[in-house]
């Protein structure tokens, strides 16, 4: 009941914070697609490669959070940046990779040797075969994996609050140091509730950008 | 139209090189269908791709309506080439118009007239284009989806159709329908044609020329019928069966054996008639015809010496009618089926226009084999071995 009346009273403040949380979480998934598409397809064409980045983007997807904002801080220092907007969204970036790679990598080699073996014949040059047979085909997985990045990073960064990026662990670390259970309550809640419905919209965008003829 | 020299492919595998293709040579004519046939691990398929550059040559030459392939770029020479492949390969994520649209798109043709391409080859693949056009491949059956695939190699009229194992993957009925279809098509399309295939069936069905692989080698290059009547070796003779010569009865028409010199009665002329027709062609039965010609019954020699009156009342059933366009397979079956040694053959109207026999039929199946006979026997003047005496003997 109490923690009713905190959100309620402080609304504006909660809505700030979810805007901000927001937007450490979509710039940062939206350079991660920028990167991460192009690499994932790159790779396809080396094994040994994609092997390898594969190994390193899993790698760091291991590095606790708190360790990563920490290797980050000095280094970043060094431009005037340490804590706040930047390493948050680098953090965001790094750990976004591995399910935006992987899931391009394995949606480009997973379709039909059949279908590149026809696109060759017909005629299709390479970037052809790409943008017109393998990215649409890819598509549904590849969004499937900028879920899952999404998904994670909302939750990671509620801990970047620790470095002073704001966002919604800004409720859940005070109420931690302040031992007030109505602002920790008020921010989980609202980390969840965002999961969610980032989670659901992100699903309706992959179906819209599914191929009708490929629609399940 | 296609000529193939000296064409040599090695793979470098972890097992060392490999020779798919040895020294490949042959000459497929301007509208001529080829069927690549040999078993998996041949070099047919190797060497078809080679001749759209989707696996490159070690050596030798390919000349596509004159022109050497290396002298073209790839990607163009492929555009002008329709390729049809086992699998089907139609893009799920495009319409079947789309998909059919897919090389007049990158060949810069405006929407209107891939539009009306489409419309045109789904008619003439018994598609209706107002149901198909919009459909996904995914919303098709298979036999549909390899018309569709065919559709697709028509689309922007290409002179050359490479086809790999195309109708491989269709249930055996469905291949049928679609073979037929597709023999009626090329006979007003005339395009030439690499064709692989591993069923002798399906390649004496289609080709005008067979060229059978073994271990990358070419063994035999020929038409259908020589290559059943006269396989080049023990390993071409095994691989089209035992019963070759039976399989050459679908190379042969009705018409091809048909004795056209054979003698009918109408119902309501006379029996004396009908005997002394009889005995001038020498046989012991009579097909009886209505007015307009059409077979309706056979008189026998022994039911009608000694009686009188039409014909007609003495009439017994007849074998089954076969048309003169048939293939002789079916009508070879159908002697089997009803015991019959002779059968009527009639036209497209049903007017009856003479008779086939078994023993025409084995005498016609039977005659390029005493021509090899003979023409083995000939050079004995040289010294050289004379052919076995039986075979002489059935020359003449």
């Amino acid at each position: 009941m109490e923690t009713l009346r905190f959100i309620g009273d402080n609304a504006s403040l909660i809505l700030y914070l979810t805007v901000q949380h927001i937007s450490i979480v979509g710039v940062a998934v939206g350079l991660a697609i920028l990167t991460g598409v192009p690499i994932g397809i790159a790779i396809t064409q080396n094994r040994r490669v994609a092997d390898a980045v594969l190994y390193v983007a899993a790698i760091i997807m291991t590095i606790p959070s708190v360790a990563l904002f920490g290797i980050l801080m000095p280094v970043l220092s060094l431009t005037g940046h340490g804590i706040g907007y930047l390493p948050a969204v680098i953090a965001v970036l790094l750990y976004s990779q591995l399910p935006i790679i992987r899931n391009t990598y394995t949606a480009i080699t997973n379709v039909d040797p059949a279908l590149r073996e026809a696109a060759r014949g017909m005629g299709m040059r390479p970037w052809q075969r790409l943008w017109r047979v393998e990215i649409p085909l890819a598509v549904p997985v590849i969004m499937a994996g900028v879920r899952v990045a999404v998904v994670i990073n909302i939750g990671i960064t509620a801990i970047a609050a620790y470095i002073g990026a704001g966002g919604l662990g800004t409720l859940i670390s005070r109420g931690i140091s302040q031992t007030d259970q109505r602002q920790l309550v008020a921010g989980a809640l609202a980390v969840s509730l965002l999961a969610i419905v980032a989670d659901y919209a992100l699903l309706w965008t992959q179906r819209r950008l599914t191929p009708a003829g490929v629609r399940a | 139209m296609i000529t193939l020299d000296n064409l040599t492919k090695i793979f470098n595998t972890s097992m060392g090189p490999v020779t798919a293709a040895d020294r490949v040579c042959m000459e497929v004519a301007e509208g001529e269908v080829c069927v690549l046939l040999g078993p998996s691990g041949c070099g047919k398929t190797t060497t078809l791709k080679m001749v759209n550059r989707l696996i490159e040559k070690t050596s030798g030459k390919i000349l596509v309506g004159g022109r050497d392939t290396d002298t073209i770029d790839a990607v163009e020479l492929r555009r002008t080439m329709g390729y049809v492949i086992q699998q089907i390969g139609l893009f799920p994520n495009m319409t079947v118009e789309e998909n059919i649209g897919v090389v007049p798109r990158m060949l810069g043709w405006d929407s209107q007239r891939i539009r009306k391409r489409a419309v045109e080859l789904l008619e003439m693949m018994a598609l209706s284009p107002a149901v198909f056009l919009r459909r996904y491949p995914r919303e098709l059956s298979g036999g549909q989806q390899q018309r569709v695939g065919v559709a697709r190699a028509l689309a922007a009229d290409p002179p050359v159709l490479i086809m790999d194992e195309p109708f491989g993957a269709i249930d055996p009925i469905n291949r049928e329908v679609i073979q037929d279809e597709f023999l009626k098509m090329q006979q007003t399309l005339r395009k030439t044609i690499l064709f692989v295939s591993h069923d002798i069936d399906e390649a004496v069905k289609m080709a005008d020329k067979i060229a059978i692989f073994r271990g990358g080698k070419l063994e035999q290059f020929d038409s259908p019928d020589n290559v059943l009547a006269h396989p080049a070796n023990s390993f071409i003779a095994d691989f089209v069966g035992g019963d070759r010569t039976l399989k050459r009865l679908r190379l042969l028409k009705v018409r091809d054996v048909l004795n056209a010199d054979s003698p009918s009665v109408r119902a309501d002329e006379s029996l004396d008639i009908a005997v002394r027709r009889m005995h001038e062609h020498d046989q012991g039965h009579i097909v009886v015809t209505d007015q307009d010609g059409r077979p309706t019954g056979c008189v026998l020699l022994a039911d009608a010496v000694g009686r009188h009156g039409a014909a007609g009342d003495h009439a017994r059933a007849l074998p089954s009618p076969v048309r003169l366009d048939a293939d002789l397979r079916g009508a070879v079956s159908s002697m089997f089926t009803h015991d019959a040694e002779w059968l009527p053959c009639v036209d497209e109207a049903g007017i009856f226009r003479g008779q086939i026999t078994q023993r025409g039929i084995t005498h016609r199946l039977g005659d390029t084999y005493r021509a090899a006979a003979h023409a083995a026997a000939v050079p004995a003047d040289d010294g050289r071995p004379v052919a076995p005496q039986h075979f002489r003997g059935a020359a003449e």
